[in-house]
């Protein structure tokens, strides 16, 4: 078993809502896997399935080669999951939330936690009540990165940490993986630390997965940007196939490129005669403000 | 406070359903006992009799209160004499609703920033809840007027309500400040209510005997204003003392208010263990029921002792009054009194039994709500095992606190049957389970309907009060499950309803839990 989760055709449905149309996950051991999507893609939903709190209607899944939902008890001593939006009870400590869940889960490593107190520069002693949403976070995180787990199930981890934090747990999951005896799926909506974290990525809108692959195979879905003064009228080049947002103010040319087709429009853009050339490299940023926006449709 | 009237008419169009329900609803309550008192006692002799009997009855004063006079009006008065206590409820809810539950989920602070001054959300909270009190008293004004009832004694009436609704509202206002968690402001606020709600009991319970106690009446807001005594002698100044003590109230409140910080309350938050010495399902439910169950327990026992102590009133009134042996005899004799005075209030003790078993069933939804379910149930820790853990002190608690009740009354009471006093109160379980099995129920099945699991004991408690005096129709007492348990000293015991209210129970329980078996989680 190479895959830790293979979800193919995911459907969940809300009363009239779809919340999940069709997903596709597949997320294989020992590598950590972004997820990514625009507020209300279902992210959060596809998760709570992977961990047996809700049932999908249709499509198949298997976590961990379980069901997840016939055998959620015995795969969550495997997996250790940190919510979006972290409560704790008011009366415990952050200390013993962290204990309680690791020791539900099934175990978890006393000094693992303290080093991992040290480095978020957690209080333990606090009570649920008076943490602030960064710190509840910050608990969540210790109690799952210490815990004696297979695979680590993250939404949005990283939501209400200050930027030092933030570089603290990329560090924490860059250790992870480069001990590689983890799987991390990573639902986050900031790009930086998905480019710096994730081997593969699968980004869904709508509930249906639209790009899924290696950062590199990302990279060539994206575009780069060309601005350049022509010698002649540019024939043609417009309607290149791969060519998109052309735009011709007298001499001067602007226009995206999607990376398979940037040597035809280079060759055409040689032969009209070029006196300047500005080149933009492709950027994630763009390809996924491009599959984001594409929900407004 | 600038911005105090955009907050009220924001908690009018919040609350725009449910203020008027009790406002409204409990106001209309007592005119519907006018004709049905005259139905059932036509004469003046008819009435006479009832309320000699009723005014030395401590069953009936434990519920009621005090009874002076016997026209229409004051039988009418008196017998909606809890009707205060579950206003002050309603008040008390509300204005803890409207401050330390927004503050605590973060509302204010939202809404903090539209230029609101400081004070502004108390206000609004304290003004919109006790402008709903005084609608309900004008509404039980109006209605009495329209059955034809005296003047004054209406006015008076519908101030005996109004003023319980603003006495609790000040009372609210002041634990909304002393804690961060809005369940801990509306626990002690209920703790209060309950306090005085005892010292009532207390002192009008000992009124009627030697009167050595009558003076715990007035330590109590619901005593001064069950003293007004409406149609009778109209008494006006404990209306006064009200009014003082609930703009006492709330000015305390707005000082608290200046002295703590937004988001804490007045009492500090300490440190704790930095690791856990626990680690199982079992344990965390007892951490967080923990509180619940000995609050409850302590204050069962407090009713027991009252309860049990001004038992001793009821034989004393019985052998004393010479004009009422007669009226006494024909009703069984003292010990039959004294029986059905302990039965009434073992029954009084089991409809709140069951209050603390909904309470503590619902902590599931809480749980759910929050989000901790989640947490939990993303660990090796089944569903099955989670629910467990609650119900194990949904449905053992009742028992723990019951005993505690029974056991205080009868040690209170020496004179009685130890053994009957305690099983009069324990028969009280099954009925108490069938109402947490029915919020298992809904918990299960329509999980975002689960607080209507409070309008069980609620029609219970309706049945209680209203059942015997509006002359209902037996299948409707039916209803109530606690109809069903044997009155105990005195009755007959059988077990029949006892297994059938279990087994009740225990079907209730398993549709819920296979509904939660089945569902979303959180839906
Ligand atoms: N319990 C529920 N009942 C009804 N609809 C729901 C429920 N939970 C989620 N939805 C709907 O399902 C869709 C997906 O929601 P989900 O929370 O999975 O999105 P998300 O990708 O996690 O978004 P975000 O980035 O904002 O966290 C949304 O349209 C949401 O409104
Ligand atoms: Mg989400």
């Amino acid at each position: 078993m190479t895959e830790a989760i293979d979800a193919t055709g995911l459907v969940k449905r809300f009363g009239k809502v779809t919340a999940l149309d069709g997903l596709d996950l597949h997320v294989a051991t020992g590598e950590v896997h972004g997820f990514l999507g625009p507020n209300g893609a279902g992210k959060t939903t596809a998760i709570r399935i992977l961990l047996g709190l809700m049932r999908h209607n249709g499509g198949r899944v298997t976590l961990l080669g379980g069901d997840p939902w016939s055998e959620a008890t015995a795969l969550h001593k495997r997996l250790a999951y940190v919510p979006g939006d972290v409560t704790l009870w008011p009366t415990l400590t952050g200390g013993e939330v962290i204990d309680l869940l690791g020791r539900l889960r099934g175990g978890l490593s006393g000094q693992r936690k303290a080093e991992l107190l040290e480095r978020f520069q957690l209080d333990p002693r606090k009570k649920g009540r008076t943490y602030s949403k960064g710190n509840r976070q910050k608990v969540a995180l210790i109690a799952a990165l210490a815990s004696d787990v297979e695979l680590l199930i993250l939404d949005e981890p990283t939501s209400g940490l200050d930027p030092l934090m933030e570089e603290v747990f990329r560090q924490v999951i860059l250790e992870e993986k480069r001990r590689g005896d983890r799987t991390v799926l990573l639902s986050s909506h900031i790009l930086a630390e998905v480019e710096a974290l994730c081997d593969r990525l699968t980004i869904i809108r709508d509930g249906r997965t639209v790009e899924t692959g290696t950062l590199t195979d990302m990279r060539h879905l994206t575009r780069t940007t060309i601005q350049a003064q022509l010698a002649g009228p540019p024939d043609g080049l417009a309607t290149l196939t791969g060519v998109h947002d052309f735009q011709l103010d007298h001499d001067r040319v602007r226009f995206d490129v999607d990376t398979d087709a940037l040597e035809p429009a280079l060759q055409k853009l040689v032969q009209v005669g070029v006196r300047s050339l500005v080149s933009q490299p492709p950027s994630l940023e763009e390809l996924f403000l491009r599959q984001y926006q594409r929900a407004d449709r | 406070m600038t911005g105090t009237g955009k907050l009220i008419r924001l908690i009018l169009r919040r609350d725009r359903s449910i203020l008027p329900l009790w406002a409204v609803l409990l106001g209309l309550v007592p005119a519907g006992y006018v004709a049905s008192f005259e139905g059932l006692f036509p004469t003046e002799a008819d009435r006479v009799e009832y309320a000699q009997v009723s005014a030395s009855n401590a069953g009936f004063v434990t519920l009621y209160g005090p009874l002076h006079g016997s026209s229409l009006g004051e039988l009418v008065a008196w017998r909606a004499g809890f009707l205060p206590v579950l206003v002050a409820l309603c008040a008390l809810l509300t204005v803890v609703r409207h401050t330390r539950t927004d503050e605590e989920v973060g509302r204010t602070e939202l809404i903090g920033a539209a230029s609101i001054g400081r004070h502004a959300p108390l206000a609004a909270a304290l003004i919109t809840t006790c402008a709903a009190s005084l609608l309900l008293g004008a509404v039980l004004t109006a209605a009495m007027l329209g059955q034809g009832m005296p003047a004054e004694g209406s006015v008076a009436f519908g101030a005996e309500m109004a003023l319980a609704g603003c006495a609790f509202a000040g009372v609210g206002a002041i634990t909304a400040q002393l804690t961060s968690s809005a369940r801990s402001a509306r626990s002690i606020a209920i703790v209060a209510l309950g306090v005085s709600f005892v010292l009532r009991v207390g002192g009008d319970v000992s009124a009627i005997g030697d009167g050595s106690l009558s003076w715990l009446s007035w330590l109590s807001p619901l005593g001064w204003v069950q003293h007004l005594f409406p149609y009778g002698v109209n008494n006006w100044w404990p209306a006064v003392l009200t009014i003082l003590f609930t703009l006492v109230a709330a000015s305390v409140a707005a000082v608290l208010l200046t002295r703590r910080d937004f988001g804490a309350g007045l009492l500090p938050a300490r440190l704790g263990p930095a690791s856990a010495s626990f680690g199982s399902p079992f344990a965390l439910a007892w951490r967080l029921h923990r509180g619940l169950l000995l609050g409850w327990t302590v204050g069962f026992a407090l009713l027991g002792l009252i309860f049990g102590g001004v038992g001793g009133s009821v034989v004393d009134i019985a052998s004393d009054n010479q004009g009422l042996s007669d009226i006494f005899a024909r009703l069984g004799g003292s010990d039959a009194l004294v029986d059905s005075y302990f039965a009434g209030t073992a029954g009084i003790v089991g409809l709140i039994a069951a209050c603390y078993a909904v309470q503590a069933t619902l902590r599931l939804r809480d749980e759910e709500q929050t989000g901790n379910a989640e947490a939990v149930l993303s660990t090796a820790v089944s569903r099955y095992t989670w629910a467990g853990t609650h119900l194990f002190f949904s449905l053992l608690g009742p028992a723990v606190v019951l005993t505690a009740a029974g056991v205080a009354t009868a040690l209170a009471y020496p004179a009685g049957d130890f053994g009957a006093i305690l099983a009069g109160t324990l028969v009280q379980l099954p009925a108490v389970w069938v109402l947490a099995a029915l919020a298992v129920l809904t918990f299960g099945l329509l999980p975002r309907l689960s607080a209507v699991a409070w309008a069980a004991p609620a029609v219970c408690l309706l049945i209680l009060l209203v059942g015997q005096t509006l002359q209902l129709d037996q299948w409707f007492l039916d209803i109530s499950p606690f109809t069903h348990v044997p009155h105990l000293p005195g009755g007959e015991a059988s077990a029949t309803p006892l297994v059938t209210l279990t087994l009740i129970a225990a079907a209730l329980t398993a549709v819920g839990i296979a509904g939660l078996r089945r569902r979303n989680i959180p839906d």
